[in-house]
């Protein structure tokens, strides 16, 4: 086997190097990563704030305590942000990204806008991504709104699942307009996690 | 191989009973001749990854627009000194005074400019800020164990902190991790988003941690390790470490940096 690594230095154009592994976020983050409004796309008082709300379960049904979901969604007409202001909300900049540690029971809540389209025709959906204690590596879904029929049919990740795997990608609307998306790391109704083609890199003989 | 767990904190298991699953496992690994780069999310020797890993395969998606753009973070979201961990409390904390520096890179060689690097750790005692840390090792009053930086135009990032200590935790009796610094770490696109471990040089304790084996591949767990470099090292100062991290390969060609959105 060649030396495929690590001394990036040397690295010729076009050579693709070889991704560093993850791990674990382990159990101490909750000093570290979130952070005050981080929550809060919008603020609650924006007209079309929508809450987004669910919980982890691990493979025994139980609520995950320590687990940390981020987000990251274009904006009500499906324009993609790269204003900066994440960390430190300012309460008028849109920046698409947010971030928070489940509770107790391992529920969370964002306010955020339903995201447009970004692309005329396709279904609208917020990526997420999960880390928790006990996870090695984070995952990635997506959770798509629910309204969009003829889009949700023709979206290509949604039409090669089937139907039951389909189901946990689309959040439920509530009565009161809110977006509920439950996460099952494992077991019954375990939610379709994502890889991306140049994650298979990973995994090359 | 993996009999019911009580509790991922029941700390049931010995070390010796724990190495042996792991060998086991880095023998099936070796026969299978599959190369695996990033760690098992199905690691039975870390307890608490038993209920907490997906058991169907990750589902394959092409990315879309959204998640070939990541967010963007600035001057308005960091401050240069959050780069400092040495200064944020009264004084100065207790401990060995080191800093690592390196590149975030992409997985076609391009460094990550401008972007977020967030970085949390136990004192030199091996002590966390967090409830759930509750061994009887000393809090620093002058050490909150938190950093973030912004990578330059080269993609290059570097903190100043204190060692962090090994310490004991609930896998199994007698458990203690290597010395470690978490890293959060973005792209250029959402799918390069990952948070990892950086560790230190010759720690005895690499061969008996489940998280830091869970990744089977040698060489790739060596890529967690950062380097010692005098060079980096500084007269009755501090030590120096490098550490280069190379992310996933963005999905977006680098024209369409430039298109607007």
């Amino acid at each position: 086997m060649s030396d495929q690594h690590t001394n990036t230095s040397t690295t010729a154009p076009g050579e693709r190097l070889i991704p560093i592994p993850g791990q674990t976020i382990g159990p101490f983050y909750g000093f570290a990563l979130p952070y005050p409004g981080g929550e809060n796309l919008v603020d609650r008082s924006h007209p079309d704030a929508v809450r987004l709300h669910g919980t982890v379960y691990d493979g025994h049904g139980d609520p995950v305590p320590d687990s940390m979901l981020e987000i990251w969604q274009a904006d009500a007409q499906g324009r993609v942000s790269q204003e900066p202001g994440s960390l430190v909300r300012d309460g008028y900049t849109f920046t698409g990204f947010g971030r928070v540690a489940v509770d107790n029971v391992g529920h969370y809540d964002f306010t955020t806008v339903n995201p447009g389209a970004t692309e005329d025709g396709k279904a609208a959906f917020i990526t997420m991504t999960v880390f928790a204690r006990g996870l090695l590596n984070r995952l990635f879904t997506r959770i798509y709104l629910p309204e969009d029929q003829a889009a949700l049919d023709q979206d290509p990740v949604l039409s090669s699942l089937d139907p039951q795997r389909r189901r946990t990608l689309i959040a439920q609307r509530e009565e009161d307009g809110s977006l509920r998306f439950d996460i099952h790391l494992q077991g019954d109704g375990e939610t379709v996690f994502l890889s991306y083609p140049n994650h298979r890199l990973d995994h090359s003989a | 191989m993996a009999e019911p767990v009580v509790s991922s904190d029941a700390a049931a298991n010995s070390q010796a009973e724990i190495s042996a699953d792991m060998q086991e496992i880095q023998r099936s690994y070796a026969a299978s001749g599959v190369l695996e780069t990033q760690p098992r999310i199905d690691y039975p020797p870390y307890r608490s990854s038993i209920l907490r890993h997906p058991t169907k395969d990750l589902h394959h998606a092409d990315p879309e627009t959204i998640e070939l753009w990541a967010p963007a973070f600035g001057q308005r979201d960091v401050h240069a000194l959050e780069a400092d961990l040495t200064i944020q409390g009264g004084g100065e904390p207790s401990g060995e005074r080191m800093t690592v520096r390196g590149r975030v890179l992409d997985g076609d060689g391009r460094p990550v400019r401008n972007q977020l690097v967030e970085i949390w750790q136990a004192n030199a005692a091996g002590r966390y800020i967090h409830k759930r840390d509750q061994h009887p090792a000393p809090i620093d009053p002058n050490f909150t164990g938190v950093g973030r930086c912004l990578t330059d135009a080269d993609g290059n990032y570097s903190f100043t902190t204190i060692k962090p200590g090994p310490y004991p935790w609930k896998n199994h009796h007698n458990a203690w991790r290597p010395a470690h610094i978490h890293f959060s770490l973005f792209g250029t696109d959402f799918t390069q988003r990952m948070i990892t471990q950086m560790y230190f040089p010759g720690d005895p304790l690499f061969d008996l941690d489940p998280i830091y084996q869970a990744i089977m591949d040698p060489k790739a767990r060596e890529r967690l390790v950062a380097n010692y470099d005098h060079d980096a090292s500084e007269h009755e100062w501090s030590l120096g470490y490098t550490w280069d991290i190379v992310l996933t390969g963005s999905h977006r060609t680098p024209t369409e940096d430039h298109t607007d959105v």
